[in-house]
């Protein structure tokens, strides 16, 4: 089994802690004057995003997560799992809810997102920071209103909800950002 | 820094203004001594021998078969017992896996000696060199005794504690340890230093911390009358440990002693065990007056008088684009 000594942490790194796959998110080089000497680290918590801190002697070792991370093609769910294509091999992969989250609002057939396989297995699912999903149903748009700040509800084909501008109708094409979850642009097809 | 691309790490860590600020700084520490009568020195960077501190690596040359110096304070105590009197030295010296905002593994030493003081005399000497060095007035060094301190800001009896009652400190306190049952009491109170005392420190006044226990002397002195401390000072500037400073100890039986045990705590914890410097040793035996000796981080100090949160942003190039 690899391992990790403290003095190779660095940024990005992936450590099993608890027996979860965590990302070393900030390493910090700490020591009193003539004493021990530690690091203290942020870790992120893979599977469920948590960011904690935890502090390690000098020279302790942990175990390295066989991490990695893959571009692939969104294809198709069946309720269940969200299947994903790696567009060079052809090979399939699924990624069931624990994964995948919330960002199933965001997902659509061919775009390409960002799946991290922890032991070949998805843990979880990052779309493209800009998607472009069709409007199902909203108020009826009103023209010309382009008062800065006025919003409304819309639901969008993957069934996220997000505020638009009043002017937006349905069957009208938008850019969203997926990380906030909001509205960009309207986009002419 | 670290954003730079491949493409751009040629260039220097620090700015070129940066630059002109350490050597003004170098300038002014050589006035500093050289109007106090004591005399710049330099010993040798290549040792035979490595220190012994279970805390410190040495890095080592294969051949001949020499390691790097992390500090000069054994061949310049060489000198003081060769009869040398006062002595200063600038040099860079080099400790293995020590990276970090703070740290550097290749770092500048200010290191000096004064015969005849105590170690008190010499904590008012640093307090002098800094404030002759800062271009703002500083507020006086407050003084703080290490028990005093521990108590201060972490409520911790460092006389009195347990791991146990440590452990729960640490864990009040939010720190979470990786693995807490593998730690000495001597780490959890390096620990509480490091994560609940200079954390306080960040925003206080600059502080002598002085009275360490006598098990974390280093090559201090013991007190004579309270053999559970032993003369040894830290100073501490917006939190960071700036210098480490003692009433020598210049017994050689004793410092035989503190050798061997040190090496042992080094087999105990897997680490080398490198040859120690009997040359020092012959010459504590042939005798040395009692004398108080300090060193002080240069980078960190130039950090703290130009206000920059790395240190890298004070050397030239930093480890990683050396």
């Amino acid at each position: 089994m690899a391992t990790y000594s403290t003095s190779e942490f660095k940024r990005g790194m992936k450590i099993m802690i608890d027996g979860n796959p965590c990302n070393i998110v900030e390493n910090e080089f700490v020591k009193p004057g003539k004493g021990q000497a530690f690091s203290r680290v942020k870790i992120r918590n893979l599977i469920n995003g948590r960011v904690v801190e935890k502090t390690f002697k000098s020279n302790e070792s942990v175990e390295a997560a066989d991490v990695v991370e893959s571009e692939m093609q969104y294809l198709y769910t069946d309720g269940e799992q969200w299947h994903f294509m790696d567009p060079a091999t052809y090979e399939q992969i699924a990624a069931d809810k624990n994964a995948v989250g919330e960002e199933y609002k965001w997902l659509r057939d061919q775009d390409n997102c960002t799946i991290t396989l922890w032991n070949g297995a998805a843990i979880s699912v990052t779309p493209p920071n800009h998607v472009t999903l069709r409007v199902t149903e909203t108020e009826p748009g009103v023209r010309g209103d382009t008062a800065q700040g006025a919003t409304k509800p819309c639901f969008l084909e993957t069934g996220a909800e997000i505020l638009v501008p009043l002017f937006v109708n349905i069957d009208d094409m938008i850019k969203v950002d997926t990380r906030t979850g909001s509205y960009i642009s309207r986009v002419r097809d | 820094m670290s954003g730079d691309t491949v493409q751009n790490d040629w260039r220097p860590s620090a700015t070129l203004e940066t630059l002109r600020q350490r050597a003004e700084l170098l300038h002014r520490i050589r006035e500093f001594f050289s109007s106090r009568g004591v005399l710049e020195v330099e010993t040798p960077i290549l040792s035979m021998a490595a220190t012994s501190d279970p805390s410190l690596e040495s890095f080592s040359l294969l051949s001949p078969n020499r390691y790097l110096h992390t500090s000069p304070e054994l061949a310049m105590k060489r000198l003081l017992a060769a009869g040398s009197g006062p002595i200063y030295q600038l040099c860079k010296v080099f400790r293995r896996d020590e990276s970090g905002r703070h740290h550097n593994p290749e770092f500048t030493l200010l290191e000096w000696y004064r015969p005849g003081w105590s170690y008190r005399e010499l904590m008012a000497e640093v307090e002098a060199l800094i404030h002759a060095l800062s271009s703002t007035p500083l507020p006086p060094i407050q003084r703080l005794s290490y028990r005093e301190a521990l108590l201060t800001h972490a409520g911790v009896d460092p006389f009195s504690c347990t791991t146990e009652s440590l452990l729960q400190r640490l864990e009040r306190g939010g720190i979470n340890l990786h693995q807490p049952r593998s730690y000495t009491l001597r780490q959890l109170l390096d620990l509480v230093m490091a994560e609940l005392v200079e954390t306080q420190l960040t925003h206080a006044p600059p502080l002598f911390i002085y009275d360490y226990p006598a098990e974390q002397a280093a090559l201090a002195k013991i007190k004579p009358d309270a053999p559970h401390l032993a003369e040894r000072f830290e100073l501490f500037i917006q939190g960071v440990e700036l210098a480490n400073g003692f009433s020598e100890l210049v017994d050689g039986a004793e410092q035989e002693q503190r050798f061997r045990t040190e090496l042992q705590q080094r087999e105990e914890a897997g680490l080398s065990r490198p040859p120690i410097d009997r040359r020092f040793l012959a010459a504590l035996h042939h005798g040395m007056e009692a004398c108080a000796g300090v060193a002080l981080g240069v980078d960190r100090l130039l950090m703290l008088l130009l206000g920059k949160e790395r240190i890298a942003e004070v050397i030239s190039f930093d480890f990683e684009r050396a």
